[in-house]
């Protein structure tokens, strides 16, 4: 029995967490499969709205900028697969940062009747965004076959991308959350950071239009690789676009370092916070 | 007896309250204006910070043994919650240690984590993980969940168009099905019918037949005398007695109920009432001894002693009956007492009684007031903003009939033929 033995104390370190997370594994499980299933209950068309969103998004994004606007991608790729290959990632982003940022504060009746290495909750909400995402791809393969644009090799690099968006959604969401429990200001800040997030980030338009310009000065572009999400978008467009779609280095580089930190900072500050969540929540 | 399967030593939790802000969570805006306001004048923080310590446990130590059966008991606020959700790692002492040998399970709640869109197929497995089950775990006790909860009809509807006794009935039904080496019960049997209960009693007792730990928290006398063997009174953070449980049961009955006026803080009292009339002794009485808990078959008589600290016109007294969440049963017993001048340190006395079989059996917050006969200017007042004690109501049967509800109503039947 003394394999279940456990002292608790102020201020020591839970040496066995890594073990505790994986003994409440399935608990894990069941969280993301809740989040599934009652996300789309009572609702006539269910699951098709992971793929009605951003589908909506990116036809508005090609009527606005490409047919009144005038933008245009680069080489021979069609402006939606452009869009596309942004969008995608962005949400997938945005709705994992969100859903974990506020993830604790949803589950707080949890939080203070039972315990569990409290990184699941928000673990686990990043599962559910990543189900949409796979089934959101379904529009880049149909627009792959609605304009005839067959992707080279470099598509097999995409679930590297994947990783680092997921690696950033996850660094930033697990530091909003735990901020969020004790200064609910948050809930406010979140919608925020996603709408100005989704600016200066290359979405609707492609990082060469910054490096090209001339009229952007050299330190804005130092800041703007600074958002780790324009390595991810621009990463997406090099693996689904392909041809001479360019890899800017600065900006791939600095995303990884960026979300690397973000990541751990996120999981320090979570685990300092962890054990007040019950007090304050 | 068997070995020592939890220490608890010297275990406090602190916290600290706030009396401006009464939220445990603060605003960042709060925290940046205080920050200022400290830096340009470090005085200020004295004034801002109007926060006391509390200590919810107070040096706590005790053991438990394998198999042994433990009611934790105490008024409101002793710390009995805190107590178990500190020993269920749900929150972390702020000093002390505490060793436990054993996989605890703890149900601080019927139906953590239950959410009203899913079917009690799905609850089930939600739950059951919640509660630290594994997936094959409840697979394979499915069956036997479902019979116990008597629900097997609509195990695929969802849980929110339950009526409130099968979704406690399910609830309980996985809870009970845990196997772990200790199990900790808050309060979870205050609900659900009178059958079930029984039950459910049973099959805790089952448990703890199996050489299984199991900790008790209720304000259900009864229940902790039928289930436990050894008992822990908590008084304001302390452990009063530790030791059988009948002791405990017999302790907190006679002592740990009464209620010392002079130790109300009178200047709660102050701020809200003018003052010219106190409340200086209120007992419930039984037997001819001061007591808050009675059976349902017995009189209820409180006893009153009043005293003027100035002269006053007149004097009204004031009652309200209220549940456990201080909304009103019973408003407005309204009495003239005296309707001429009480004069500076003269007293009255008086009781109110209440005939058996009146109060359902349950917990009834207490609301006693002073005025003048006009009952416009008020006195005195004592509620459970100043911790007065709540009346207690045990059943004496398991006829849920008898039990449900609040009062019962006097009538007559008249058959006309």
């Amino acid at each position: 029995m003394s394999k279940h033995k456990i002292i608790i104390e102020p201020g020591t370190e839970n040496s066995n967490y890594i073990k505790d997370l994986w003994n409440y594994r399935g608990l894990f499980y069941f969280l993301a499969w809740r989040d599934i299933l009652v996300r789309y209950k009572q609702t006539v068309i269910g699951i098709l709205w992971s793929v009605l969103q951003p589908l909506i998004s990116i036809v508005v994004f090609t009527i606005v900028f490409n047919k009144l606007g005038g933008f245009k991608a680069e080489g021979n790729v069609d402006y939606a697969i452009l869009v596309c290959a942004g969008m995608l990632p962005w949400q997938f982003f945005s709705s994992s940062f969100s859903s974990s940022a506020n993830s604790l504060i949803a589950n707080s009746n949890l939080l203070s009747k039972v315990y569990f290495p409290r990184l699941i909750v928000p673990a686990s909400t990043v599962i559910v965004t990543l189900i949409d995402f796979l089934i959101s791809f379904l529009i880049l393969v149909g627009l792959f076959v609605w304009y005839g644009f067959l992707p080279d090799a470099k598509i097999f690099f995409l679930p590297l991308f994947l990783i680092l968006a997921l690696v950033t959604a996850l660094g930033t969401g697990l530091f909003i959350a735990a901020l969020n429990v004790k200064y609910r200001d948050f809930k406010y800040v979140i919608p925020f950071i996603v709408q100005f997030g989704f600016f200066i980030s290359p979405v609707g338009y492609s990082s060469s239009v910054v490096y090209n310009s001339e009229r952007i000065p050299e330190l804005l572009k130092y800041a703007y690789a600074l958002n780790p999400m324009v390595g991810v978008i621009d990463g997406f467009r090099w693996c689904i676009l392909g041809g001479d779609t360019p890899l800017h280095t600065m900006p791939f580089v600095s995303s990884i370092v960026i979300s690397i930190f973000f990541l751990i900072v996120g999981v320090w500050y979570f685990r300092k916070m962890e054990k007040s969540f019950a007090d304050v929540i | 007896m068997s070995k020592t399967i939890i220490t608890v030593e010297n275990v406090g939790k602190k916290y600290t309250l706030k009396h401006q802000n009464s939220e445990q969570y603060s605003s960042l805006r709060d925290v940046l204006a205080n920050t200022a306001k400290s830096i340009i004048n470090p005085k200020s923080k004295l004034l801002s910070g109007a926060s006391e310590e509390f200590w919810a446990l107070d040096d706590i130590s005790f053991d438990v043994k394998q198999g042994e059966r433990l009611g934790v008991i105490g008024r409101n606020g002793a710390g009995k919650s805190t107590l178990l959700k500190v020993l269920s790692r749900i929150v972390t002492p702020t000093k002390g240690r505490i060793t436990i040998d054993g996989r605890v399970a703890s149900l601080l709640e019927v139906g953590t984590g239950f959410h009203p869109e899913l079917s009690g197929r799905e609850n089930i497995f939600l739950n059951g993980s919640i509660l630290g089950m594994s997936k094959s775990e409840i697979k394979s006790k499915f069956d036997e969940i479902v019979a116990f909860s008597e629900v097997e009809k609509f195990l695929d509807t969802p849980v929110k168009r339950y009526s409130s006794g099968m979704y406690v009935r399910l609830a309980f039904a996985v809870a009970a099905h845990l196997e772990p080496e200790i199990l900790i019960v808050d309060e979870v049997l205050a609900v659900g019918d009178a059958e079930f209960q029984k039950k459910c009693m049973g099959k805790m007792k089952d448990v703890s037949g199996e050489g299984r730990t199991v900790i008790f928290v209720s304000h259900n006398m009864q229940a902790v005398s039928n289930l436990c063997d050894t008992g822990i009174l908590l008084n304001k953070g302390k452990v009063e007695i530790q030791g059988k449980v009948e002791d405990c049961i017999k302790k907190y009955m006679t002592s740990s109920r009464g209620i010392n006026l002079t130790g109300l803080s009178l200047s709660d009292r102050l701020s809200r009432t003018s003052g010219g009339v106190f409340f200086e002794e209120v007992k419930g009485i039984k037997n001819g001894e001061e007591c808050w808990d009675f059976n349902f078959d017995e009189d209820i008589a409180i006893n009153f002693k009043v005293t003027a600290s100035k002269d006053v016109p007149s004097l009204g007294f004031y009652i309200a009956v209220r549940n456990p969440f201080s909304e009103e049963i019973i408003s407005n017993f309204k009495t003239v007492i005296c309707n001429s001048t009480l004069q500076k340190d003269e007293s009255r006395v008086f009781t109110v009684s209440v005939p058996k079989k009146s109060f359902r059996p349950g917990q009834y917050g207490l609301y006693f007031a002073l005025s003048n006969s006009e009952y416009k200017e008020f006195y005195d007042v004592l509620d459970n903003n100043v911790n007065i004690p709540m009346l207690n109501i045990n059943p004496i049967s398991m006829d849920a009939h008898e039990n449900a509800g609040f009062v019962s109503l006097p009538f007559n039947l008249k058959i006309n033929d």
